[in-house]
């Protein structure tokens, strides 16, 4: 399997990207590519800018663990992760996550599984900008419910 | 050991990693964070509610019954929110 990973302070090009993963080669059949992006509004409150903060180190560690996951549990011939930390614009890109297989279930599930897992499992932290002032994201039970749907008794796979 | 901070709980104990010696009665991550409350008023507001806070040894996610002998570096942070 063809890893990349990439934690940076700059923006990144989604399409450039999964061209790279997917470029050369005659056996990937389904590229899903999962963009991150920076609302203007939450809450219906305007928002300056996000600002991540993340533990170097550990967070390149987790996202390796988890694209190891899903290598195991989806036959994937390519993945990419790249998410940013810093200070991030409304409209920029914050995360971006790319699965190559030969076949598109495989594709959709590692994405949104490994989608899940980064939002509750890798050390980021977001703080968000207001006129108001900054405020740390909180954590949404919603997001661990994500997570925990891919918490399964073994023997259950073939049913994806 | 190093002890390193991440979001509210980094603002709240005011800096961002410290090097500590806890007594050897503190075995646990849980003791540990319970120790490091009474250390002040600042550690007092960052550890106040102690099941919120997530805690990593040596950059792996650890649970607050963890034993932290043999540890060289503890992070203690709020739930994530990357992604």
């Amino acid at each position: 399997m063809a890893v990349t990973i990439r934690l940076q302070s700059e923006n990144f090009d989604a399409a450039a990207e999964a061209a790279a993963l997917t470029g050369g080669r005659t056996d990937i059949g389904a590229v899903v590519t999962f963009t991150g992006i920076c609302r203007g509004a939450e809450d219906g409150e305007p928002i300056r800018a996000l600002t991540l903060e993340h533990y170097p180190g550990m967070a390149e560690a987790e996202i390796a663990r988890h694209v190891e996951q899903a290598n195991a549990r989806w036959p994937l011939i390519g993945v990419t992760v790249i998410h940013r930390h810093g200070r991030i614009a409304p409209g920029e890109n914050i995360v971006l996550v790319v699965t190559a297989s030969s076949h598109r279930e495989a594709a959709f599930a590692a994405a949104s599984f490994l989608m899940d897992y980064l939002k509750t499992r890798a050390p980021f932290w977001k703080q968000v900008e207001r006129a108001s002032g900054s405020a740390w994201v909180e954590a949404k039970a919603a997001d661990d419910a994500a997570a925990e749907r891919w918490v399964k008794p073994a023997g259950r796979e073939a049913a994806e | 050991m190093k002890l390193v901070y991440f979001a509210w709980v980094r603002e709240r104990v005011g800096k961002a990693e410290e090097e500590i010696v806890p007594p050897a009665s503190v075995t646990t991550v849980a003791e540990l964070m319970r120790w490091l409350g009474q250390r002040g008023e600042e550690y007092a507001h960052a550890f106040d509610n102690p099941r919120v806070i997530r805690a990593a040894i040596d950059k792996s996610h650890v649970r607050p019954d963890t034993a932290i002998s043999g540890a060289r570096e503890i992070a203690f942070f709020p739930p994530m929110t990357g992604g």
